[in-house]
């Protein structure tokens, strides 16, 4: 609970005694091209694969001669949607972001950076930190977007190169039934797991003492804090939207 | 002028200050000695506002650090000038960067200005050729002149040394000694310095303050350590065969 009531006074730490917004627009551009650019590649590839895994999956389980071949692209895009892209998203961006953004802090505690930037009257928390968070909302929802499409695109590569459903029927599949509400909660969850994942893996990182061995402990909770968050979040938001 | 009045710091129940009260003078090197974990660090981060006491003052130009508001405390900051003991530079960022930095958050100077001034501190330390070098690309006393030059950016009234020679060879800490005597009587700055090295307090020392186990145990100039009739004073003073052979 001590830990939870100290989380919430970091983040109230963000807002005050801010600096001057030219100072947080180039620093949140340098971290939504650290967090966000730099994860692209990682998020397509995975994307890509658990889109083409999925659609072979799903058919080889469906194969009822009642259900029509089109059936396996509608699930393959709702399971891209509701849950692939957003939450697998953002559990991978935890792993590869938290640890980062923790190791990074850590590593400024031990070596006085930190100490340096307080003892110059700047809100370390803020400067540092704030720029991450704002980055870490506005990026991800992007690469959750870029992910269901590359998810659905790789279903689409490895359905029809497989001959396990032909194109006809996989765009057919992937037009039919569509709910546009879903693509709205696929944009709302990286949003909110952005904020979890760079506040979380920020504060581990902020309050790291010791030495290197204590930067590696905190990158590790970073990591598994911020998964059991979002994957509590994850609950709460498929409860409270759909 | 900065004065401290019965400062006094705890962590749990180990009591690390004991009631320290000093005066650190205007225009000169104060420099803090002792043993470790006699406290140093500790007085030495309640002075830059880092740690706040458990009881006690601190006053820069009579005005109260911890009884000022955040705005005042920040004008205080302001005028600070600290040294870390690593350097902390910061990693990302250039040399001259580094050295700007201050002035990028704290100042409305235009671009021109800024350079102008980088310029200057880096070449007060030596460093001009080296603007444009990474961190991790210089040597540890080149570090420390790069902290030095961005401590004395802003102009402080206030310039703070954490362990100023530690890990340099001889000839390098001479350097880094000279150079924080010149840029203490250039600027006249209230110098305060942390140090272990007796060959720093006897080439650049000039008001010692000796902490043990938590108290004050010794004050005064620096020709008076000898004689200062404090056995624990003797024992850290004469702990090094060659101060031994000199006495």
């Amino acid at each position: 609970m001590s830990a939870l009531g100290r989380y919430f006074i970091f983040l109230g730490s963000l807002f005050v005694r801010r600096e001057k917004v030219r100072i947080y627009w180039q620093r949140f551009i340098d971290e939504a091209v650290r967090l966000g650019v730099g994860s692209i590649f990682l998020v397509s590839i995975i994307s890509f694969f658990i889109g083409a895994v999925s659609c072979i999956q799903t058919a080889y389980n469906l194969v009822s001669p009642l259900i029509p071949v089109s059936t396996v692209a509608l699930i393959v895009r709702d399971m891209q949607i509701l849950e692939l892209a957003p939450t697998i998203t953002c559990i991978v961006l935890a792993g590869k972001v938290g640890s980062n953004i923790a190791s990074e802090l850590g590593t400024m505690r031990i070596t006085e950076q930190i100490d340096a930037l307080e003892v110059m009257g700047i809100n370390s928390s803020s400067y540092l930190v704030l720029p991450k968070v704002l980055a870490a909302m506005f990026t991800f929802p992007l690469l959750v977007i870029m992910a269901a499409f590359l998810g659905i695109l790789g279903g689409y590569i490895a359905g029809t190169v497989t001959e396990v459903i032909s194109a006809k029927d996989y765009m057919d599949g992937i037009r039919d039934s569509f709910i546009p509400y879903n693509v709205f909660f696929m944009c709302i969850k990286p949003f909110v797991f952005g904020f979890l994942i760079a506040t979380i893996s920020s504060f581990k990182g902020f309050y790291t003492r010791g030495g290197a061995l204590e930067v590696g402990t905190a990158s590790t909770q970073a990591v598994t804090s911020s998964c059991i968050a979002i994957l509590i979040a994850d609950f709460t938001l498929a409860q409270l939207l759909l | 002028m900065i004065e401290i009045n019965d400062i006094h710091k705890s962590f749990g129940k180990k009591e690390v200050l004991k009631g320290i009260s000093a005066k650190f003078e205007k225009g000169r090197i104060n420099i803090l000695i002792g043993g470790s974990g006699t406290g140093k660090s500790v007085l030495l981060k309640c002075l830059i506002g880092l740690l706040k006491p458990d009881q006690g003052k601190v006053m820069y130009d009579g005005r109260s650090f911890y009884d000022s508001s955040t705005e005042e405390q920040q004008e205080i900051r302001r005028e600070m000038g600290v040294l870390f003991q690593g350097g902390a530079l910061f990693d990302s960022q250039t040399v001259a960067q580094n050295v700007q930095f201050p002035l990028n958050m704290l100042t409305n100077q235009s671009e021109e200005e800024k350079r102008e001034r980088v310029a200057f501190c880096l070449q007060r330390v030596g460093l001009a050729s080296s603007a444009d070098r990474m961190p991790s690309e210089i040597s540890g006393g080149m570090k420390k002149r790069v902290g030095i030059a961005r401590a004395i950016v802003m102009n402080p009234k206030y310039l703070f040394c954490d362990e100023p020679n530690s890990g340099l060879d001889p000839l390098t800490a001479a350097k880094i000694d000279e150079l924080i005597k010149e840029i203490t009587e250039e600027f006249d700055t209230t110098t305060v310095i942390i140090t272990h090295d007796m060959n720093s307090v006897l080439e650049i020392g000039q008001n010692i303050i000796f902490l043990y186990q938590g108290y004050k145990n010794w004050d005064g100039q620096v020709q008076g350590m000898f004689k200062s009739g404090s056995d624990e004073l003797n024992e850290f003073l004469y702990a090094t065969k060659l101060i031994r052979e000199m006495k």
